[in-house]
């Protein structure tokens, strides 16, 4: 089955639909699926609840379909970079959904197992328990998280063979797994599509059977806070 | 008298023991990695890395390559890099030794408030509800007293925590406590300061 397609509006195509849950790779600007977002823009899709640890920046990444108020709801654990999503959220325009940055990766990577729900230690006895099903093991408190079950995911990798195996490349990989296994389709972007059998099978970071549709195109990849250190003199 | 921030970051990183793998949170704690002299310290960035590098020379900075206060940094020939899942898969499950982090306020039972002020602009927790719930250790470093004076370390939190019961020392600019049945114990002074001084400027309980 053919998994290569030529644009991210191609790749898209038939799968969006206003209401629906996204599952989006990315850690701050690093790593995030760039064009698949451009194309999410493009199409107009809207009301959208969108999983994704950060909601990018005004004008970049996920801060673009806030400018175009396509978000309904984020479930994020860290949203301080971007004013239009904080102008947004305090009139109540957008809805939030906090969740602790291992929370929503282990929710995600759950839903992708086939496990509904976990318990876990993070978050006893602050707001993020409130409502939610306490149980003791051991002596000790957890509370029930439930899986992110996402109609689509949208994910940003380095290289990937026509059959969708992947490899991310250092920091960037971050939320991609996860995100990639807990949609019902993944849809994938990439710098560079390798020839089959070029990708070593035991360098392999996710396996195309979690991936439907790949792209390969140009990454703007921003840096968020450039910091570097000075040479020492010769 | 008392501890500057550089002190406090040396103070806190007495507290790494040759071998561990650490978490360093941003501000005083990202100081403690100056400090760490000889000892073999494996630092963590839970966006997916162990063996974190410092930051690149000019030029060199690579946007696939950050912390997890999204900086420009570099790997070391120990690095390692993980999906998000992994990465607090380690820290649930109790394989970072330590984690060493800010506080607004800490309770004398060991509550940790640190991630939002009620009706100012809240960013999120980000890792630090999983951090402080994980990691075998957690560290604070923070001032003594708030900008008007006030303890930061109450017999009960008056902010949204970020963990119940899960700091188990506190250096301070006036020295170091620890979590105890009943409060805080002095377990030392800085340079100048006296025990006098460091109830003086605590409201928690101290055994």
């Amino acid at each position: 089955m053919k998994k290569v397609y030529g644009s991210a509006k191609e790749a898209l195509d038939g799968l969006l639909f206003d209401g629906m849950h996204i599952a989006a790779g990315g850690f701050g600007l690093c790593g995030i699926p760039e064009l698949l977002i451009d194309a999410l823009v493009e199409s107009g899709v809207k009301d959208l609840t969108v999983a994704s640890n950060n909601c990018g920046v005004d004008g970049f990444g996920l801060g673009k379909l806030l400018d175009t108020k396509q978000i309904k709801k984020m479930q994020s654990s860290y949203v301080g970079e971007n004013a239009e999503f904080m102008r947004q959220y305090l009139s109540g325009e957008l809805e939030l959904e906090f969740n602790p940055q291992g929370t929503l990766a282990e929710r995600m990577r759950a839903a992708g197992c086939g496990i509904p729900g976990f318990y876990t230690k993070t978050g006893v006895g602050t707001v993020i328990a409130e409502g939610k099903d306490v149980r003791s093991f051991n002596g000790e408190d957890y509370i029930l998280e439930e899986g992110i079950f996402a109609d689509l995911s949208i994910v940003k990798a380095w290289k990937a063979d026509d059959t969708g195996n992947l490899v991310f490349r250092k920091t960037a990989r971050n939320f991609n797994p996860p995100a990639a296994m807990c949609g019902k389709v993944c849809v994938v972007e990439v710098e560079e599509i390798v020839e089959r059998g070029s990708l070593d099978p035991d360098h392999i970071h996710l396996p195309g059977i979690y991936v439907h549709r790949i792209i390969q195109g140009d990454h703007e990849k921003r840096i968020e806070q450039r910091t570097v250190r000075k040479r020492e003199e010769a | 008298m008392g501890w500057d921030r550089n002190q406090m970051a040396a103070r806190a990183a007495d507290e790494l023991e040759d071998g561990m793998y650490v978490n360093l949170g941003i501000g005083i704690p990202t100081l403690v990695a100056n400090y760490v002299g000889d000892k073999d310290i494996t630092l963590q960035s839970e966006n997916g890395m162990l063996g974190m590098g410092p930051f690149p020379y000019e030029g060199e900075e690579d946007p696939d390559l950050i912390n997890a206060g999204k900086q420009t940094i570099t790997e070391l020939a120990r690095t390692s890099y993980f999906d998000s899942a992994t990465s607090f898969g380690m820290i649930r499950g109790g394989k970072i030794a330590a984690a060493i982090l800010g506080a607004m306020e800490v309770a004398e039972n060991g509550d940790l408030a640190n991630w939002m002020i009620p009706g100012k602009l809240v960013k999120g927790m980000g890792g630090a509800m999983d951090l402080v719930a994980g990691v075998g250790r957690v560290i604070v470093v923070m001032d003594h007293t708030n900008k008007h004076g006030d303890s930061k370390l109450l017999k009960e939190c008056t902010l949204p925590l970020t963990g119940k019961a899960v700091v188990h020392r506190i250096i301070t600019n006036l020295g170091v406590l620890d979590v105890v049945d009943g409060g805080l114990k002095i377990v030392e002074c800085a340079d100048g300061v006296t025990e006098d001084e460091i109830r003086a400027a605590t409201e928690a309980t101290i055994v």
